[in-house]
């Protein structure tokens, strides 16, 4: 064993722990290129458009969407980057979270048909906390099932966790039945507030919101807890990480379920938010998911925050502007990001 | 190298990467002090036989024990808690995190001893400058650097060194010998990979030859720095010992 270090040296003068604590964010300079470039595609889009207000309607539309695929996806993108593992089945949970929801409409009714706004916001947030628990604990059953045998393989694990995703959607059919389930607003989120020219959903207002919630949350818990750094340096080099004394497993299964959770999260949003859907209501958004995913820069959240953004923003406009590229259109945002930048938008670590 | 009670022995240790077979029997014993030189020329297996000591790779037969314990199967988390630190060669920086949170992942719940920080910041003074800077921003050195004050940020009973003065400038390369030669006289062990006989001709104290995936010789430092006939054979350094 080393013997106890020498006595401090006495041409150190000032103790670097001494710094401030909140100054120990991360010191790189903000990137802001691509947010830059996410404006101005949404401010080119604009005389393309036409009308001010449509324009207004479609990017708020498009940012409550984008917010709903980055609660959907920044599970997915840790759990990539931690693990180098292609969970193509992540879209399972979104499918999950959307009927773990649905199954509390009947007995949460009095509430989210009573006349108080409050009991109706309580019942929501009941609703999807309800989804997030029970999304996660489908995706602790699937980390072992699933995940945990494939490891270290690809081909494997696409080929696994796209067989999981068919299984749990089939299994959602057996529980639940072929219909449409229903997931109604409840009458305090339902209907628009308008200013001026331009109608706002309120449920569009209250998924960005959310969004940024989750964004911040997850930007914080990165920055300044022990298990946000560990990640952080998980991502980035799982080796070193194990080499440092440090079971990365257990952290990639706290990170798996959890964003397992988010997805859920998602799902229920974007169950809300379409108050329809079937069974394959995940599949529908898995390859935005993968796109958003892939060009955020694997392993980023702040790359899959600004990738969901773009990629609602382009599908929207482009929907609007030119209905038959509506399919094309995120394949193409995808080529050009990675041909200007080819490992994503905030890519890690990268200098 | 002959200890009766080493804190590493490697027993004819066997390790396969793929289908290749890197490590063909390596018996290595690492005394309970000093430096240990592992030498050979690129391909001998010396990073490979650090990895192997880590876990990150596993030996497919053979033993390895530390400390009297067998740590042929145990993981790598499991071997780093036993008091084994590794710096690799590509130095394992994470590039997104700061020098503060790089040092700070290696010490025990996250907090520093302050005299230990000040103790290695006092022979790499540099790392304040850059203590809030990400590791991704920093010079080769200054990774160095950062590696090795990672490795030791808390007392270890082993470091195991690959390479650290590739690609260095000479004048880090001095620092960075001093800095080993302070943790020597810290009673450290290291187990050093190295390339550059210059740089652990003064500072190590035993000596391992590689060649082929096994230890073609072992003995003391003192002995080969002194015969320049077993440095040609060994290791085929007429002109840098002689430089």
């Amino acid at each position: 064993m080393v013997a106890a270090p020498v006595p401090p040296v006495t041409t150190v003068t000032s103790a670097p722990a001494a710094v401030d604590p909140l100054a120990a964010l991360p010191g790189r300079k903000a990137d802001v290129v691509p947010a830059l470039v996410i404006v101005a595609f949404a401010l080119l889009a604009l005389p393309l458009v036409g009308s001010g207000s449509t324009w207004v309607t479609l990017t708020l539309a498009a940012l409550a969407m984008g917010m709903m695929l980055f609660i959907m996806a920044s599970g997915m993108t840790l759990v990539f980057g931690l693990m180098d593992v292609m969970n193509l089945g992540h879209a399972a949970f979104v499918a999950v979270g959307a009927y773990a929801a649905t199954s509390l409409v009947g007995p949460l009714s009095p509430w989210l048909t009573s006349d108080s706004a409050l009991k109706n916001i309580a019942a929501v947030v009941v609703i999807a906390l309800a989804a997030m628990l029970a999304t996660a604990i489908v995706g602790w059953v699937f980390e072992r099932l699933f995940i945990k045998p494939a490891q270290g393989n690809h081909l494997k694990q696409i080929l696994i966790t796209i067989g999981a995703m068919i299984i749990i959607e089939q299994l959602l059919l057996v529980v639940w039945g072929a219909n449409q389930m229903m997931l109604p607003l409840p009458t305090a989120l339902r209907g628009s507030l308008v200013f001026g020219e331009v109608a706002v959903e309120r449920y569009r207002l209250v998924s960005v919101g959310v969004g940024l919630l989750v964004f911040a949350s997850l930007l914080l818990m990165l920055a300044r807890t022990r298990v946000g750094l560990l990640i952080r340096a998980g991502v980035e080099n799982r080796e070193m990480v194990e080499a440092l004394g440090y079971r990365i497993r257990r952290l990639f299964v706290a990170v798996f379920v959890a964003g397992a959770g988010l997805a859920g999260l998602g799902g229920a949003m974007w169950g809300f938010y379409r108050e329809q859907f079937t069974v394959s209501i995940g599949a529908e958004v898995l390859v935005q998911i993968l796109i958003v995913v892939i060009i955020g820069g694997l392993g980023s959240v702040t790359g899959c925050f600004a990738a969901a953004i773009l990629i609602a923003l382009s599908t929207n406009y482009v929907s609007f502007i030119a209905p038959d590229f509506a399919l094309v259109s995120n394949i193409v945002v995808m080529m050009l990001v990675l041909l200007w930048r080819p490992r994503g938008l905030y890519p890690l670590g990268a200098q | 190298m002959r200890d009766a009670n080493p804190l590493l022995r490697l027993s004819g240790v066997h390790t396969h990467i793929g289908e290749y077979h890197i490590l063909q029997g390596v018996d290595l014993l690492v005394p309970r002090s000093g430096v240990t030189v592992l030498l050979g020329r690129n391909g001998a297996g010396k990073t490979t036989t650090l990895r192997t000591i880590m876990g990150l790779w596993h030996a497919s037969a053979g033993t390895l024990s530390f400390d009297d314990t067998d740590i042929t199967r145990a993981e790598t988390p499991d071997i780093a808690r036993r008091g084994i630190a590794f710096v690799p060669e590509d130095m394992g920086i994470f590039g997104g995190l700061t020098v503060q949170e790089n040092l700070r992942l290696a010490a025990i719940g996250g907090e520093f001893d302050e005299a230990r920080l000040e103790w290695i910041l006092g022979f790499f003074p540099a790392l304040k400058r850059f203590w809030l800077r990400p590791g991704g921003t920093l010079s080769g050195g200054q990774k160095q650097m950062v590696a090795i004050a990672r490795a030791i940020i808390e007392p270890r009973k082993l470091l195991l060194i690959d390479e650290p003065t590739k690609g260095l400038a000479p004048a880090i390369v001095q620092n960075l010998a001093d800095a080993f030669m302070e943790l020597k006289a810290k009673d450290t062990t290291i187990l050093l990979v190295e390339q550059n006989f210059n740089f652990v001709r003064s500072l190590g104290d035993h000596v391992a030859v590689m060649d082929d995936g096994r230890v073609v010789h072992t003995g003391s430092m003192a002995e080969l720095s002194a015969n320049e006939d077993l440095q040609g054979r060994l290791l085929g350094l007429h002109t840098v010992a002689e430089a």
